[in-house]
Formats: structure tokens, sequence, C-alpha cells
């Protein structure tokens, strides 16, 4: 462990920390609001890790989704990181088994643009910084998210103080933020009109399967485009 | 622990596994193999915004035209600025019809 690039990392993680700290407040309080209790909202903070896509979930467990469904909507959401996780190898290699472990655990968006910034500045990309990085993110996430639960379930009716639009509005966001990969119109139409449908003629929540289903299909189905770029796009997940 | 509350706790276990392993899989698949057919990455391309406009249309159409409006402003924000001032925005939009206009 290196100190100095230990604190190195804190620093430059910390404005991160701090940007991402209403959203953990955010998911603690929506996460009450779906039927979580304090633990297991802060036990899903500590375990996905993974701010986007916890809101999935609490969401669609909110909407007494099948539990597979969740999970693969979990898995679907975050796919991103194997983009990342791939892109990343070159840079860590040289980490132990077990750092490896932490490093692929810790890998949120803002880590990976980092460590890629990092080496694309020529800068090691050492354990002790990256550790450093992550965990000033980590762990006030956890607080966070106890914070926002606590507020919770103080509250009552959520429809009466406007919580039940942030959701639909975050989830609004994060589609706003992928606006720039190839085909977006296509697929959010497509993805859109299939749901609204499928919400009407099938019901929830196969709304999200059937929708997301045809979104990918065309995806793949529409002409490809050569020469796509090496490196993932990162996506501001906040 | 009831039943319905050991369910929830396997439930966020499995979703972290699946968080892990997509955090994982692009380093294993990248030691294994070196190209990935275009169609296969344009589809998973498309996958996180084909989720979540599953989760935004219904709430448009079928959330009733106070959370429509406000989506539509969040939106107009979300053009230029950030999630959290989208949030800002539409949650005040929110409150403003519900309260104040209603």
């Amino acid at each position: 462990m290196n100190r100095d690039e230990f604190r190195e990392g804190v620093r430059g993680g910390f404005p991160i920390m701090v940007a991402a700290s209403p959203f953990g407040a955010l998911f603690g309080a929506l996460a009450v609001d779906n039927g979580f209790s304090i633990a297991d909202a802060v036990f899903m903070s500590a375990a996905v890790y993974a701010g986007a896509s916890q809101m999935v979930g609490i969401e669609l467990f909110g909407n007494n989704v099948q539990p597979w469904l969740v999970v693969l909507s979990v898995f679907a959401v975050n796919f991103r990181h194997v983009l990342y996780s791939a892109s990343i190898a070159k840079h860590i290699r040289h980490f132990t088994l077990v750092q490896k472990f932490f490093a692929f655990f810790l890998l949120i968006d803002p880590q990976y643009a980092e460590s890629e910034r990092r080496a694309e500045r020529g800068l090691p990309v050492s354990f002790s910084w990256y550790l450093g990085f992550g965990l000033i993110i980590y762990f006030p996430w956890l607080v966070n998210t106890a914070i926002g639960a606590v507020f919770g379930q103080l509250i009552g009716d959520p429809k009466a103080i406007g919580l039940d639009v942030l959701l639909p509005i975050y989830f609004l966001g994060l589609v706003l933020g992928f606006r720039k990969r190839d085909r977006f119109l296509p697929v959010v139409a497509v993805s859109a009109f299939a749901s609204v449908a499928a919400m009407h003629f099938v019901g929830s929540p196969w709304h999200v399967s059937i929708g997301a289903l045809a979104g990918v299909l065309l995806a793949a189905c529409l002409p490809q485009e050569p020469g796509r770029s090496e490196m993932p796009a990162v996506e501001k997940e906040a | 622990m009831d039943a319905q509350q050991l369910n929830l706790i396997y439930l966020i276990i499995a979703a972290a596994i699946a968080t892990f392993a997509t955090r994982v899989g692009g380093y294993v698949l990248i030691t294994q193999l070196k190209h990935i057919p275009p169609r296969v990455e344009a589809a998973l391309n498309a996958v996180p915004a084909a989720v979540l406009t599953t989760l935004v249309a219904p709430a448009f159409v079928y959330g009733g035209y106070d959370v429509a409006a406000s989506m539509l402003v969040a939106f107009a924000v979300g053009l230029r600025f950030s999630t959290l001032r989208m949030l800002l925005v539409g949650w005040v939009a929110v409150m403003t019809i519900r309260h104040l206009i209603l």
C-alpha cells in the first residue's frame, strides 16, 4: 500500500462522492417507499453498489415484478460495466487476484473514467490509488442510503410531497445520458411504443421485458455502421 | 425474519452477483476472445436505453397529467442540465400542479 497514492485517490474521488450523495439519499428514501426496510436499503447499496440499477431494482420490486425479471433488469442496466472491465483490463493486469476482485467490485462509471484518464496521462493505475478513489465514494454511499431511508420512513404519503415523480424523471435523465449512442432515437422510440402497448394489452411487469426486447432487436436488425470507437464512452450515471 | 423478508435478501444477493458479473465479464471476455460480432455488439449497446425507456414511457402515458407535465418540464431541463436539476425542477413542477393549481 502506498499512502501518498491512496490519498491522491481519496482526493480525486471526493467530488464524485459529493455529487453522488443526493442520489444515495434518494435511493434510501425511495427504497423504503417501495417496501424495503432501512437495513435492506443499506444492504442493497453495500452489495450491488450501482445507483441506477438499484433504482430500477426497487421500482420493479415495488411493482411486484417477478424476481428473475428484477435481477435481469439490474443485469441489463449494469451491462455497460462489461465494456468498462474489458477496456480497463490492460491497466490493472499487474493487480493480484484479490486486488482484482476488489477492483471489479468497485468499478462504477467514474472509477472507470478516472482510471482511463490516469492511464492516458501516463500515471500509474496502482491499487493504492484505485482503492482510495473507490472507498471515498463507497462508504459515504452507504451512509447516505441510511440517511435517506430514515427520512423515507417518516414520510406518510409519498404522492403528497411529490416523491412519486422522482423515479420516472431519474430514469428519463439516464435515458438522455445515452443519447450520443448509435441508433439511440429508433431504439428509444420503439421501446417506448412497445412498452406502452404492452402495459395496455399485457400489463405490468411485462412491459419492461417486451419493450426492452423490441428496442434491442431493432438495434441488431438495423444496418451496421463500421468503424466504432474502441474505448467505450462513459455514460454519467447521475 | 419472515419468508418475504428473506426473499428480498436473496433478491438483493442475486442482483449483487449479476452486477459483479458485469464488472468481471468484460475482463474475462477480453482475455478469451478478440472479436465480438457487430450485431451482437449493437444489440448489447442498445440494452440500457431500451430497458430504461420502458420505465419512463408508461409512467408518462398512464401516470396522470400532473406526472406527464412535470416529466415534460424535466425533459426540457435534461437536454441542457444535470439529472439532479431535472429532479429538482420536475419535483417543483409536480408540487406546484398538485398543491397550487389544483
